[in-house]
């Protein structure tokens, strides 16, 4: 019943999203109101379709439905309740009905956010949100039919990938697939600028927002795919350079760039072309990523399964450039610049040599992304691109970028003068250098640590600067010296938003250089009783313990931390045993901390529980990496506030 | 950019979009293993039915040496009666098919080679140790070795006619 049902639900979306595409585009041209009101309708449509199709497929998870496939092969009696409801998008076809959910749900908002506000624009971003909703109906209709009936029914299901069965799994998809899909609304934004001409600053103030959220939701995506990682697989890292972590974090890059070059469109008018590629390129990139993740076309740890559906998503992100890059071809003569860069040392320098650097990191990934394929193509030769490379290439443009993300915000606009830069910069300039003197002094090795801290040291300085200038200005007119902050934060919350977000940014810096810097690991077998020591922390072994879950069996080793800070405290790294996995799943056990997590997982052991050998690690200040991703949220949801300024 | 010219614009991006269209035609699991050219590393097991099986008097044959289990689904189940096929093809040109049975049941083994049919030899691998000599990553895995003992080639997963054809072919020239 589900399938036919499903299947139903999904041909009908698919007719109505082709449908208001269209009559959007032809209401536009013909000037036909009626016409675009009923692609509106068009558009309610779908997103009631495909919510109702999310609910037959929890519906059909939640009743073990194994006559749908999908169904069958992503759970079985066993999984627990819980994961039943994450396991609907937690393979291939799943995460595509989500996909366009919530493409569904960003066109909904665009409809009743824009129907009034951006008129002529406005049939035209309909029209590219539901071309692009249209697209991944049709893959989950012919491609990846998620709907696809298994007969004979199955007594039991093959089970959920154990490595999914966390709670991580609940939210990484859902940011992640949020930050991607959100860029579609810029770039149906851009596309629709293009086609009709208003190639002003009007798209670009119109999409602010939204580009800050999906941006935002990338980054949370990046952050709790770290997570996951870090607490789930088990080899205490929590980037690894793997296909699909680039494939995420290109679209990051450029979508970063991209958020920083329109704030030099609405001030100077400059960089028009550059705006319309830059959200062109995100957005061709998160068609990319979403490409690499589900062809099969490169190898990598949690790639999806492979099939038909490549040669899908390769000639829709074919059709997108070609068309995007047509269009600007077609309005080339308006696209010329107004502005011009006045001086080199300006903030409009500052913000474009951040760009190009995130362009060329962008680049960097793609090129260590598909370089075994290029490899492959030209030479016959298979190779791989490792961490090595992408760590020399990206960390010195990341670190430069450290250092215009403090000298950005405060540099004057146009041209600098030698009062400014004092005024600006004596102090924090002073403050990374005596940070940098006392690391090298406390004994701090790493040249890569130390400059990457002090630079640390001076962008919060820069901000901590501005912070203060401001606060006093205010506690000059009498304010108090709190009420003076809140109210600068508040007012010109777009400004202090950003210092929020960049804030956190440096917070994840330091947890990237610590951890990198000085994490130290070691792996040892342990009789019974016996202990060992790693980086100030003891960890004595206690014995194993078997036990049966609703899905899999388990064997718990039982660790006890002596001495030291946590001690006394247990930590209990296990074994799990799904049927239908070929290997043991390692589960990981930790201690976090502020500074230092214990991290134990556990390797062989012996059956009768006398000896085992664990991988003990102590990773230093990984935290930070999470705790900067709650100041993000604080300093997103700071920076999409509605602006008081204008009121005040 | 003169006016005809900015037409060309979205042909920059036709390189890209056929270097991933290549990527459909290459299987990213295939690893190249660095084993290939080297001797094959020597091994005596017994087989199931009792017999001995040694690498070394094989001297003088190509053999294809095939890593199977009976709980891989199902591409174990797959290539069973190819690699029966063949070996029934090219005994006679002195051809020697070998599976090495690695981290399985006895009995599900016996039943998996029943089932099958299979009359050429299978050797429970215990302990693994055969499996680690090869670097052998999940099975099936196939390695084709030459008269002189050296391997000549490797395959990842199901093993087809037409690869063992291909693969056999040139080996007994």
């Amino acid at each position: 019943m589900i399938p036919e049902l499903g299947t139903g639900a999904l041909l009908v979306a698919l007719t109505l999203a082709l449908y208001g595409a269209v009559a959007a585009a032809v209401g536009a041209r013909r000037g036909k109101a009626a016409l675009v009101e009923s692609a509106q309708h068009a558009a309610l449509g779908v997103f009631v379709l495909v919510t109702a199709c999310i609910l037959l497929l929890v519906y059909a998870f939640l009743t073990f439905d194994f006559s749908v496939r999908y169904v069958a092969t992503n759970t079985n009696l066993g999984t627990p309740f819980y994961y039943r409801i994450t396991a609907v998008w937690g393979a291939l076809e799943g995460s595509i009905v989500l996909w366009s959910w919530m493409l569904g749900l960003y066109t909904l908002i665009v409809v009743l956010r824009h129907r009034t506000s951006a008129r002529e624009l406005y049939p035209w971003v309909l029209t590219v949100m539901l071309s692009v909703i249209s697209f991944f109906l049709l893959v989950m209709t012919v491609a990846a039919p998620v709907f696809a009936r298994l007969s004979p029914v199955p007594g039991d299901g093959r089970g959920l990938n154990p490595l999914l069965e966390d709670s991580g799994m609940i939210t990484h998809p859902v940011a992640l697939y949020l930050g991607f899909t959100g860029f579609t609304v810029p770039f149906a934004f851009a596309v629709a600028a293009l086609v009709t001409g208003r190639i002003g600053d009007f798209w670009i103030t119109t999409t602010r927002r939204w580009t800050i959220l999906a941006w935002y939701f990338l980054s949370l995506g990046l952050l709790i795919g770290g997570w996951w990682s870090y607490h789930v697989l088990g080899w205490g890292g929590y980037w690894a350079w793997d296909p699909v972590e680039n494939a995420a974090f290109m679209p990051w890059l450029t979508g970063t760039a991209f958020l920083h070059s329109v704030m030099i469109q609405e001030r100077r008018r400059m960089l028009r072309l550059w705006n319309l590629a830059l959200v062109i390129l995100t957005f061709s990139l998160t068609l990319f990523g979403t490409f690499l993740t589900r062809s099969g076309v490169i190898a990598s740890v949690h790639a999806f399964t492979q099939g038909a559906i490549g040669v899908f998503f390769l000639s829709f992100l074919a059709l997108v450039v070609l068309t995007a890059l047509a269009l600007i071809a077609w309005r080339w003569d308006d696209l010329g610049a107004q502005g011009a860069l006045d001086s080199i040392v300006s903030r409009e320098s500052a913000f474009l040599l951040n760009n190009v650097l995130l362009v060329a990191a962008a680049f960097t990934v793609f090129f260590g992304t598909v370089f075994p394929l290029l490899s492959e193509a030209a030479r016959g030769v298979k190779v791989s691109v490792g961490a090595p490379f992408f760590n020399q290439v990206n960390v010195p443009l990341f670190l430069s970028l450290i250092f215009l993300m403090g000298v950005g915000p405060l540099i004057a606009w146009r041209r600098a003068s030698l009062d400014n830069l004092k005024r600006n910069f004596v102090w924090p300039v002073a403050a990374g250098a005596v940070a940098a003197l006392i690391l090298r002094v406390v004994g701090v090795r790493p040249v890569l640590a130390v400059t990457a801290l002090a630079l640390t040291v001076f962008v919060a300085a820069t901000i901590a600067v501005d912070l203060l200038r401001a606060t006093r200005a205010r506690r000059a007119m009498g304010e108090r010296a709190l009420a003076a902050l809140g109210g600068l934060l508040l007012r010109h919350n777009r400004r202090y938003g950003g210092f929020v977000v960049h804030l956190a940014v440096l917070v994840v810096a330091v947890g990237v250089t610590g951890s990198q810097a000085w994490s130290v690991h070691t792996e040892t077998t342990l009789q019974r009783g016996e202990q060992t020591e790693l980086g100030g922390y003891r960890v004595r072994f206690d014995g194993l313990r078997e036990s049966q879950e609703s899905n899999h069996g388990k064997v718990t080793g039982t660790f006890t931390i002596v001495g030291g800070r946590g001690a006394g405290e247990v930590l209990e790294p296990a074994k799990k045993f799904y049927p239908q996995e070929q290997s043991p799943i390692a589960y990981v056990d930790y201690r976090l901390g502020f500074v230092d997590d214990v991290y134990l997982v556990l390797g062989d052991f012996a059956r009768d529980g006398s000896s085992a050998t664990v991988k003990f690690q102590v990773n230093r200040m990984v935290s930070w990496i999470w705790i900067g991703g709650l100041i993000l949220t604080l300093g997103t949801v700071l920076a999409v506030l509605p602006e008081r300024r204008k009121a005040a | 950019m003169r006016r005809g010219w900015r037409w060309l614009l979205p042909l920059t991006a036709v390189p890209v979009l056929a270097l991933l269209a290549y990527g459909f035609r290459v299987d990213p699991r295939e690893i190249p293993s660095p084993l290939v050219g080297r001797p094959a590393a020597a091994f005596a097991l017994t087989s199931f039915d009792g017999a001995t099986v040694d690498l070394a008097a094989l001297r003088g044959k190509v053999v294809v040496l095939n890593f199977w289990a009976s709980w891989c689904r199902p591409a174990c189940y797959e290539e069973a009666p190819t690699l029966e096929r063949g070996w029934r093809a090219y005994r006679d040109r002195g051809v020697v098919v070998l599976g090495v049975d690695i981290q399985d049941h006895d009995e599900a083994a016996r039943t998996f080679i029943r089932d099958f049919s299979l009359s050429f030899a299978n050797a429970p691998d215990r302990g693994g140790k055969v499996s680690v000599d090869y670097g052998v990553y999940g099975v099936p895995e196939t390695f084709f070795i030459d008269r002189e003992g050296r391997i000549r080639a490797k395959h990842v997963g199901v093993v087809t006619d037409e690869i063992f054809r291909a693969t056999v072919e040139p080996l007994l020239r």
